[in-house]
């Protein structure tokens, strides 16, 4: 079986973790226009190449994100969510530490 | 048929012999008032119908391998109407009503057999849902009722009620649920363009689309450029890609699907049966091979490949109905790229782009629309952009709304 590194339990089976969207910017629900929030809900990057993705080792119900290419199938990097964003929770641009 | 068949019994040579094949490779024109993307079922279709209602043949099917061989060649060939919604019930029938008269129409065999689908419910909420679907269906005419574990067993008496610790319950037994050959359907429809005029051009990919000022001008193949009044693109698993080309994007995300086929046995099972709990479909084929198929991958990827993991989940879920499967050996099996919407129902109409009209968002429902998709298609290049009412519930910009149609529970692992 294809092999996920878990950031926190280690390599463990494709099986066990449950595949969760895109890591994309959220506008500010209080301000943005419709049609930037119907962008943030329905769109995605869905050309070939690599994505940045949310991930979760479902028996530790442990979330994180992994870099992985939509064409090849390889996961180039997987990582603790902190690396991206500063306060757990907020998930606005502002959120996301560059 | 029947004069084709007088003609055949009168003569004495086989009469599709010297107009089966299709015209061989032309060069590009430089100009076309159509240039539809993609050589599969609903690409033909449309050629064929704005050739045959609408007069116009200065028509070119792009299609960057061969007629039907992508996501026309591995689906499932499931017909059937019982969605959830008016505007999907209203939409599929128009479909299946086509479908009914197709063979006639294009006097070639499409092998289209009406056997009726049988779905199972295995919770009571499936069953309350099944019965919403089925009063919606008699609504739009069409023939679909809850029938019990009796009625179940009767219908088909191989079936396992007790699979998997999930009792079935009760089931939905839509009358018109039917298959057909696919890939004879991608040729009836590519004979009848093709003879009425329009050109097909296989092994020909688009590799740009050129435009100005928020019209397209022409495309970039291989081949070649050509100038074009118009573009209808009908990419299947790849729409989001070829969006891209154009400059805009599309609410759609690739998943693989995978199916396989047993080797052939004698015919034991009529209708299609497949189950929502289970994440399986099972059918047998008119040449006797048993077709499993299932739910879309676990995430996205565009890829074709096979994965031993969903494999092994779609074979538990068969021989959990049919037992006796397990004596059966696998003939092949194959995945496609599936391009899903968020709320399962295709994105057909108007793009940002002037005169550049989609048919995409087809995910794992793409077969049964065939036909309508063809017709409506056509109608909505014919008039210039006047979107046909059949498929304005369908526009590109309902996301933008938030008026989506969700067909989740009348799609989802139950073609």
């Amino acid at each position: 079986m294809k092999i996920m590194h878990c950031p926190l339990n280690g390599p463990r089976n494709i099986s066990e973790f449950t595949y969760g969207g895109q890591v994309l910017a959220m506008p500010d629900p209080e301000r943005c226009s419709d049609r930037e929030w119907s962008h943030y809900v329905f769109y995605a990057d869905n050309t070939i190449g690599v994505v940045r993705e949310w991930w979760q080792h479902t028996p530790s119900s442990y979330w994180f994100i992994a870099e992985r290419h939509n064409g090849s199938d390889d996961i180039l990097r997987t990582y603790d969510p902190g690396e991206l964003f500063s306060a757990q929770g907020d998930l606005t641009e502002g959120g996301a530490s560059p | 048929m029947p004069l084709g068949l007088l003609k055949y019994g009168r003569g004495d040579k086989y009469p599709y012999e010297q107009h089966a094949d299709l015209p061989g490779p032309t060069q590009l024109r430089d100009h076309y008032d159509v240039v539809i993307i993609g050589g599969g079922g609903h690409g033909v279709a449309t050629a064929y119908y704005l050739a045959k209602y609408h007069g116009i043949t200065n028509v070119a099917v792009l299609e960057k391998a061969y007629l039907g061989g992508g996501n026309t060649a591995r689906n499932t060939a499931v017909i059937r109407s019982n969605y959830l919604t008016p505007e999907g019930v209203r939409f599929y029938s128009a479909s299946v009503k086509l479908y009914e008269n197709l063979s006639n129409e294009f006097d070639f065999n499409i092998m289209y057999s009406q056997r009726g689908q049988l779905t199972l419910a295995h919770t009571d909420a499936t069953v309350r849902a099944f019965r919403q679907r089925a009063e919606v269906n008699k609504h739009f005419r069409g023939r679909t009722e809850l029938i019990d574990r009796q009625a179940i067993a009767e219908l088909v008496p191989c079936l396992n009620l007790d699979p998997a610790e999930l009792p079935v319950l009760a089931g939905l037994w839509h009358r018109d649920g039917a298959t057909a050959r696919h890939d004879a359907v991608a040729w009836g429809y590519a004979r009848g363009a093709t003879q009425r005029g329009v050109e097909l051009h296989q092994l020909t990919e688009v590799t740009g689309i050129e435009q100005s000022q928020g019209r397209v001008t022409g495309v970039v193949t291989n081949r070649g450029r050509v100038n074009c009044g118009c573009v209808v693109q009908a990419v299947a698993g790849h729409s989001a890609l070829l969006a891209d080309k154009a400059g805009f994007a599309l609410p759609l995300v690739a998943y693989p699907l995978q199916a396989m086929v047993t080797l052939p046995v004698k015919p034991f099972l009529n209708p299609l049966v497949s189950s929502s709990a289970l994440h399986c479909y099972v059918q047998q084929t008119s040449r006797g091979e048993i077709v499993i198929g299932g739910g879309s991958d676990p995430y996205p990827l565009y890829q074709s490949r096979a994965s031993l993991p969903l494999k092994e989940s779609l074979i538990a879920s068969a021989v959990d109905l049919f037992p006796f499967l397990s004596e059966m050996r696998l003939l092949r099996q194959w995945a496609g790229i599936t391009d899903m919407t968020t709320d399962y129902s295709p994105i057909m109409g108007l793009s940002p782009l002037e005169n550049y009209y989609l048919d995409a968002g087809w995910g794992t429902w793409g077969f049964k629309a065939t036909p309508i998709c063809g017709q409506t298609m056509a109608q909505l290049v014919a008039s210039g952009g006047q979107v046909p009412d059949l498929i304005a519930p369908f526009a590109l910009e309902r996301f933008d709304r938030f008026q989506q149609v969700n067909e989740m529970g009348a799609t989802a692992a139950s073609h």
